[in-house]
């Protein structure tokens, strides 16, 4: 027990870690020499020891530990100790392709433009110019084209997303009504003890979170790709925000959106995502996100956005109760509908009778314009209180 | 120091902490290489009892930094004692000894300085090193992560004022996060990283008897399979290991010695925090729970 390890376990432990990265967890050089310092603190021939001591050092995420058991399974099992060549590609590990794989399946997302985008990237010819844009504005998206979505993604991308701003509990200098003691004795040291000027200070304004919850069941195909894009743009230009798509159930994508290129982040999510276009199940899925991400995604007063036509199957109880929780746990929360202003809609399907008494905001979000008015609207959620806040019991959507 | 990991593991349960394997190990290597320590999980799951029984086992100090939003360096390293401060400069001014660099000396000395959790963890006074837990670090935002990152690389703060502090003991570090926001990557690179899990039945039972050994064998094991039964349930906001214990000490006290219908409805809300979870609960709801959980006990003995 308590012997260094030898160079044939050290090789053997860099292969673990090449393999680890392979999986997508984050592990770098300096990781192992830890982990062959701490081996050396523990008895070795225990393999569960070994296991616990490389968890604790190669992992640093909740989500990775998965894979890592898996890898581990794989990596130091008896059969994989007997034939170390094949042991090094864990690829072959259940839950992961081989490293050399082909075009990877296509999601619902992507369709030509995706493929075609790639190439096409330098070709500015084929951006519409503004005025294309000022005709474009009012258009209902679900009518748009492939060369007029690519276009309504990069005007989306250029608004400016300020969700308003909250007071937080951090100190610094400004005008107010709190004097700065420590800076006023530093300066008073200067002048000889004398208070010459007394320094003040402010709580520090912050932008409020955005919680985006998104519809992507059948009713709302025609919207799917532009509201991830949405959620990208939202998510590049602002730097809190949790994004979730649903429509049986709950899928959160807010890493998926975190890719540096928009097609690799609309990849990703098509990928994440396992019900496109499903059934509508509205309140069960809210109540989802209430169990599972609530408690992480409500924290510091967010402005929660509901993108959803309202069609649920579900119980309007149900939804009700969970739109409520999440009026009460949110600063503001604005359903965005992208029915309300075409022709004689009324949101009259019993959930959203049900849901809409708990709803600070309920706008249209068919066009560009209703799109460049939510980032207003946004701009506008102050730093007041919730003193005041009704939900809009009637069917006048506020269409611009 | 213990010197294995068994003995570190019966340290921990002569403080009444019931330590699996995988955790003991991470706890073990942490003290061995002076790492920090991450532990994340569920709220109630034995995250910052866990500091407090360390330091009970290790005869050492516990000091605590409780994170919330805005939490600064005058609240967690040290601040100075503005008023008394004030007072001095004073007192120098009134017996003609102000000059600029006796002025400087007497007003931030020692005495002057609130030394905080932080400050006092790595004070180089300390001839053993302290357990320093830092709780919920979720809470604080993103800048102050970025501070702890520097300080847990050096175990050392700069005062302008007077200078650098160092360490001459290392600190054991115990950072807890209930995950209502992802901490920076960075920050948990420096340290061992343990998942926390609710227990198994007969973890639970393990703790829920020595945490309250005054409740009868069948209650703690009744309580326990409910607690169980609670957490497979569809609730906003599942009970805890600590919710557990609670549950049966509220029993405790009011005389029970078994569990049964009205004894739940009348403490429920020891376990369940949340309106709708506890409506949920009402009616037949509670039967059937019982009966599973009378089942579970059964099938675990």
């Amino acid at each position: 027990m308590n012997a260094p390890p030898g160079d044939a376990l050290l090789a053997r432990l860099l292969g673990f870690g090449r393999a680890l990265r392979r999986l997508g967890l984050d592990v770098h050089t300096g990781r192992m020499l830890d982990v062959v310092e701490a081996l050396s603190c523990i008895d070795i021939a225990r393999r569960d020891d070994v296991f616990h001591v490389c968890r604790a050092l190669l992992v640093h995420r909740h989500e990775d530990l998965e894979a890592f058991d898996r890898a581990f399974d794989a990596f130091w099992s008896p059969a994989a100790e007997a034939e170390p060549r094949s042991a090094s590609e864990p690829g072959d590990a259940p839950g992961k392709k081989p490293a050399s794989q082909g075009p990877e399946p296509m999601g619902l997302l992507e369709t030509q433009t995706d493929a075609a985008g790639a190439a096409g990237e330098e070709d500015s010819l084929d951006v519409p110019a503004w005025s294309d844009l000022e005709a474009l504005a009012t258009k209902d998206f679900a009518e748009f084209s492939e060369s007029e979505l690519a276009a309504a993604r990069d005007a989306i991308e250029r608004l400016e997303w300020q969700p308003g701003v909250r007071r937080t509990r951090r100190w610094v200098s400004g005008r107010g009504s709190r004097l700065d003691l420590r800076r006023a004795l530093a300066r008073s040291v200067r002048t000889g003890g004398d208070m010459v000027r007394l320094p003040r200070r402010v709580r520090r304004l912050r932008p409020r979170p955005i919680v985006l919850l998104c519809d992507v069941s059948g009713s709302m195909e025609v919207y799917a790709r532009l509201l991830v894009h949405f959620a990208y743009a939202l998510t590049r230009r602002h730097r809190r925000v949790e994004a979730f798509l649903f429509s049986t159930r709950l899928t959160r994508i807010t890493r998926e959106l975190r890719a540096s290129r928009i097609d690799d982040a609309v990849r990703a999510v098509s990928k994440a995502v396992p019900d496109w276009s499903g059934g509508t199940r509205i309140g069960a899925s809210l109540q989802e996100f209430h169990r599972r991400w609530g408690r992480r995604a409500l924290a510091r007063g967010p402005v929660a956005l509901l993108v959803s036509d309202g069609w649920d199957r579900g119980e309007p109880a149900v939804l009700a109760a969970a739109v409520s929780r999440l009026q009460r746990s949110c600063h503001r929360l604005i359903w965005l509908n992208p029915l309300i202003g075409t022709q004689d809609y009324q949101p009259l399907t019993r959930g959203l009778v049900a849901a809409l008494p708990h709803v600070d905001e309920f706008l249209p979000a068919r066009s560009l314009r209703d799109i460049a008015q939510l980032a207003r609207i946004l701009g506008g959620v102050g730093r007041e209180g919730r003193e005041g806040r009704v939900g809009r019991v009637g069917g006048e959507g506020r269409v611009g | 120091m213990p010197a294995s990991i068994p003995e570190l593991q019966q340290r921990l349960a002569e403080q009444r902490y019931v330590c699996d394997r995988g955790l003991a190990v991470s706890l073990f290597i942490a003290l061995k290489l002076g790492r920090p320590l991450f532990l994340e999980g569920e709220a109630g799951v034995g995250k910052t009892a866990l500091a407090a029984a360390t330091a009970a086992a290790l005869d050492t100090d516990l000091i605590r930094l409780q994170c919330y939003e805005g939490l600064d360096i005058s609240h967690a390293v040290y601040e100075w004692d503005y008023p008394r401060q004030l007072l001095e400069l004073r007192l120098l001014e009134a017996g003609g000894a102000l000059d600029r660099g006796t002025a400087h000396k007497a007003l931030y000395g020692d005495a002057f300085l609130l030394k905080r959790p932080l400050l006092q963890a790595i004070d180089p006074a300390r001839t053993r090193p302290a357990v320093l837990l830092i709780d919920e670090i979720d809470r604080a935002d993103e800048e102050f992560e970025g501070y702890l990152l520097e300080l847990l690389a050096e175990f050392q703060v700069t005062i302008p004022e007077i200078g650098t502090v160092r360490a001459t003991t290392r600190p054991l570090v115990i950072l807890t996060s209930n995950r209502t926001r992802e901490v920076h990557d960075a920050l948990k690179r420096r340290c061992l990283y343990q998942w926390l899990e609710y227990p198994s039945f007969e973890k639970e039972l393990a703790i829920v008897r020595v945490r309250v050994p005054e409740a009868s064998a069948q209650l703690a094991t009744q309580v326990t399979a409910l607690a169980q039964e609670l957490r497979t349930q569809d609730l906003y906001k599942v009970p805890g290991v600590s919710e557990t214990i609670d549950w049966v000490s509220a029993l405790v006290a009011l005389g029970h010695d078994r569990v049964d219908e009205q004894g739940i409805g009348e403490t429920l809300g020891v376990v369940l925090k949340a309106r709708e979870d506890v409506d949920a609960l009402r009616g037949g709801r509670v039967t059937e729970l019982l009966a599973r959980a009378a089942a579970r006990a059964a099938g675990s003995a």
